[in-house]
């Protein structure tokens, strides 16, 4: 049977509604999980946006000695230095903090210059050094980010589609973006530019599902004018159902291979993006639509003219 | 819609095309492409330095140190002027942002407050000078410099910079520096390539202000202890191996300034050491300088660190000579290569540094790869499983709108990061959602009883608006990202931007002609995804 579409059934009647009530329950209590997780253990912060020094370095054929380079790196007076192994025997990892009133730059030549006459022969794949004047710039650009972006797409909700709809987007968006922090929170991901990145596209295809559904129901919602609006959501729902699935599935495959085979630094990011589209896909029928309806449609003062172009021959409305 | 209108052919062909032309330079051996004809675009990709390996640096000009220089010059500047205008002074300080002197004789009051007015300080480019002249309470008068003098000064300091550091990175041999400037006091430098990320650093960062000043040998040791110092002397610590500080005399003899040639090179042990050359002017002070103090030590200072202290044996006229210190050979080559560069206006600090090695890049560029691949081939089979023939077509799309995405970024210069690659496969998945949406508004218009052809124009003519509706989101998303940040989140921001324009053409124009040529030849009565 090829091609596959031809086995999802060609109308799915799944009683979305009627499980709402339990998967609002789940989300609330995921996005209080998420609150307490933000407090306690709170977010770990990457040197993006706390400051700070990452080195890695090579140590060849020879394994690298973590307590040779702790106790070289300890005479620096850099208060609390990391040194961890990272992947293979001979990959290591210092991460540090400058001292205040240092220059990051110099203190990174420092350390490097101790952990080099400790091991011998090294070789620094990577040195990220952040500075305190950077790091402070960098953590209000990226809230300001998101909250531009947020803001920007209830500006065009607005435009786009009346109140009850923007208000279901609205809290649908700020569900995705909770989750996919707590996500963060809960995988201990260091939180950097890339997981900003991340969230800024989640709430852009958070959006994007969001919006293919909506229309729909505004379609629906001016053809049949007398359906319950449970049933309408319902029916709009499972009407673009096959293309969520499709969608979402082509999206997951795609990234799933990012995160196998991208390495170690677009792990964090791919993961994220995943966890958003699966989110994103689940909010906009569990959370955007429901709110709707706790909401209500107007629509007794709907002009019974279609809007947009229709056919011509349009078909006979079925009865509810 | 179907109904294929010449433009729309002549479009979709020309954008295959485009993209297959502007992708080629990427997929060509270089061997291939260097003989290629020269009409044909050459342009590559540019690979960010997290693909390619090597060092990004944001430097930041330190305006607190050159907002003290300024004020002590001033300070000096007054005494000068004041002495040579035989005025009689007292209570010269300098406190806080503000140079207070007081004139002793109330008759020259006037007179030394126009002199200053007139001579001291600088213009500004935008008319008026750049300090305030003021008279207060007894006899006083106060100098200080407007508001705008210190944006103008470090903007000034930066341009500067720029100029010296450029010289001192292609005296380093870097190749393709790109040394930018950024807001008022920052500058970016962009360093591809192997070079050692930490002498780069140290050749940049060195502010390489050279004086050579005397010794003052009149102070005992007890003295020095005691902190009993004159005030026209000053205390520097010392690199030597003979002593941890010297007491000098303020005053330069010569300066760095007035040098013309720095090299690295040998004294007769054939240990390193720096040959210089004074100008004129310096090699006349120089020899006045040697020739008044013979026997006496003099110290060779560095940015406040003396480098050596060697004893004047006979006045050297010639106006070259010979610094000897703790050099290796790459210091001493180092160091002559930023001395003859010049001295930077105000120190330098790191603010950022984000260096990765070529082998880690390397490591990248196959992993991008490898996932890009992976990727496109789980979606090519997975749109193909599903939807047949017609996700044949939208699997041909699609990958023209790959060719298309690499040919823009390769034409425009943009350049690729690995949070780039992410964005590249992100894009890849949007832009299958157009064909979905397409499809499935298709596939219900069959079921709402429409004949083949006319449903299958119904799905592309509705589905557009949500089409442009959803990716409207994304590129909301895209621009504030391009606009937030640092290099490699700008590279994602950038594919996922140019991805998702050209995917909205790809993927609802494309298609459309390959499904209207398809209808023409097999007159089809349904759709294969139905």
């Amino acid at each position: 049977m090829w091609p596959l579409i031809k086995l999802l059934p060609k109308k799915t009647n799944v009683p979305f509604v009627s499980l709402a009530r339990v998967f609002a329950t789940l989300s609330i209590l995921a996005v209080i999980a998420t609150g307490v997780g933000a407090v306690w253990p709170g977010l770990n912060l990457g040197i993006d946006f706390k400051g700070g020094t990452v080195l890695e370095f090579n140590t060849g054929a020879r394994s690298a000695d973590l307590a040779k380079v702790r106790s070289a790196v300890s005479g620096l007076n850099l208060g609390d230095v990391q040194v961890q192994r990272f992947g293979a025997d001979n990959d290591a990892v210092v991460r540090f903090q400058t001292p205040a009133g240092a220059d990051a730059g110099v203190v990174a030549t420092k350390v490097k210059g101790a952990i080099a006459s400790a091991l011998g022969q090294v070789s620094f794949l990577r040195t990220d050094v952040v500075g305190p004047e950077v790091s402070g710039e960098l953590e209000w650009k990226g809230l300001a980010a998101l909250f531009t972006a947020v803001g920007l797409m209830l500006i065009y909700i607005w435009f786009r589609f009346e109140l009850q709809f923007g208000l279901g987007a609205v809290v649908a968006l700020f569900h995705d973006l909770t989750l996919s922090f707590g996500l963060i929170l809960l995988l201990r991901l260091e939180f950097s530019l890339n997981l900003v990145a991340a969230l800024l596209t989640i709430i852009g295809y958070s959006m994007n599902d969001t919006v293919v559904v909506f229309d729909r129901l505004r379609e629906n919602r001016r053809k049949y004018k007398r359906m319950p609006l449970r049933e309408l959501i319902d029916l709009s729902v499972n009407e673009t159902l096959s293309r969520t699935v499709i969608t979402g599935l082509t999206a997951l495959l795609a990234l799933s291979g990012l995160a196998a085979f991208g390495g170690e630094s677009l792990r964090p990011l791919s993961i994220v993006l995943l966890f958003g589209i699966v989110i994103g896909t689940y909010s906009s029928i569990y959370v955007a639509s429901p709110i709707i309806l706790l909401w209500g449609m107007r629509r007794d003062d709907e002009p019974a003219r279609p809007i947009g172009p229709q056919p011509a021959n349009a078909r006979a409305i079925p009865k509810p | 819609m179907l109904a294929l209108s010449r433009w729309k052919v002549i479009l979709v062909l020309a954008s295959a095309i485009f993209g297959l032309v502007f992708t080629l330079p990427n997929l060509l051996p270089p061997s291939v492409l260097e003989a290629a004809p020269s009409w044909l675009p050459h342009d590559k990709l540019s690979l960010g330095l997290d693909l390619r390996g090597g060092s990004y640096l944001l430097e930041e000009v330190d305006t607190n140190a050159l907002n003290q220089e300024r004020l002590t010059n001033l300070t000096e500047d007054v005494r000068a002027r004041l002495r040579v205008a035989q005025i009689v002074f007292s209570d010269l300080t300098l406190a806080g942002q503000k140079v207070s002197v007081r004139i002793t004789d109330p008759g020259h009051y006037d007179q030394a407050f126009k002199l200053l007015g007139n001579q001291i300080g600088e213009g500004l480019p935008g008319g008026g000078r750049d300090v305030n002249v003021r008279q207060t309470a007894d006899q006083h008068i106060e100098i200080s410099f407007v508001p705008q003098a210190a944006r103008t000064a470090a903007e000034d300091a930066v341009t500067r910079s720029i100029e010296i550091i450029r010289k001192r990175i292609d005296a380093l041999g870097a190749t393709n520096p790109s040394i930018t400037r950024q807001g008022a006091n920052r500058i970016v430098i962009e360093a591809p390539g192997e070079s050692d990320p930490e002498r780069l650093k140290a050749v940049i960062g060195k502010t390489a202000k050279l004086t050579f000043q005397l010794v003052d040998t009149t102070l005992s040791a007890d003295d020095m202890k005691a902190g009993r110092i004159p005030p026209d002397d000053e205390v520097l610590p010392s690199d030597d191996h003979y002593q941890e500080a010297y007491v000098l005399k303020r005053r330069a003899m010569v300066d760095g300034g007035m040098l013309t040639n720095a090299a690295g090179s040998h004294d007769e042990n054939g240990s390193p050491n720096i040959a210089f050359a004074f100008n004129g002017m310096g090699a006349q002070r120089f020899a006045e300088a040697t020739s008044e103090n013979v026997g006496k030590p003099f110290a060779i200072v560095l940015d406040k660190r003396v480098i050596s202290a060697p004893v004047i044996r006979g006045a050297i006229p010639g106006g070259s000579g010979e610094i000897t210190g703790n050099f290796t050979e790459e210091s001493s080559h180092d160091l002559a290569l930023i001395l003859k560069s010049g001295a930077l206006p105000a120190p330098l600090h790191v603010v950022e540094q984000h260096t990765v090695g070529a082998e880690l890049g390397a490591d990248a560029v196959k992993a991008g790869q490898l996932s890009i691949l992976i990727g496109a081939a789980l979606i090519f089979t997975f749109i193909l499983l599903a939807y047949g023939l017609f996700g044949g077509f939208a699997a041909m799309a699609l990958a023209i709108n790959g060719l298309m995405i690499v040919g823009v970024m390769s034409l425009f210069h943009a350049t690729l990061t690995l949070p780039g690659v992410a964005g590249l496969v992100l894009t890849l998945a949007v832009a299958v959602d157009a064909n979905v949406l397409i499809y499935e508004r298709m596939r219900d218009e069959v079921r709402g009883g429409r004949p083949a052809m006319s449903a299958a124009d119904a799905g592309f003519r509705r589905a557009l608006v949500t089409i442009i509706d959803a990716n409207v989101t994304t590129v909301v998303a895209a621009v504030i990202m391009f606009n937030l940040g640092a290099g490699p989140v700008k590279g994602f921001a950038l594919t996922l931007l140019i991805g998702v324009l050209t995917s909205v053409f790809t993927a609802v124009l494309i298609t459309q002609v390959l499904i209207g040529w398809w209808f023409r030849a097999f007159k089809s009565k349904t759709l294969p995804i139905v």
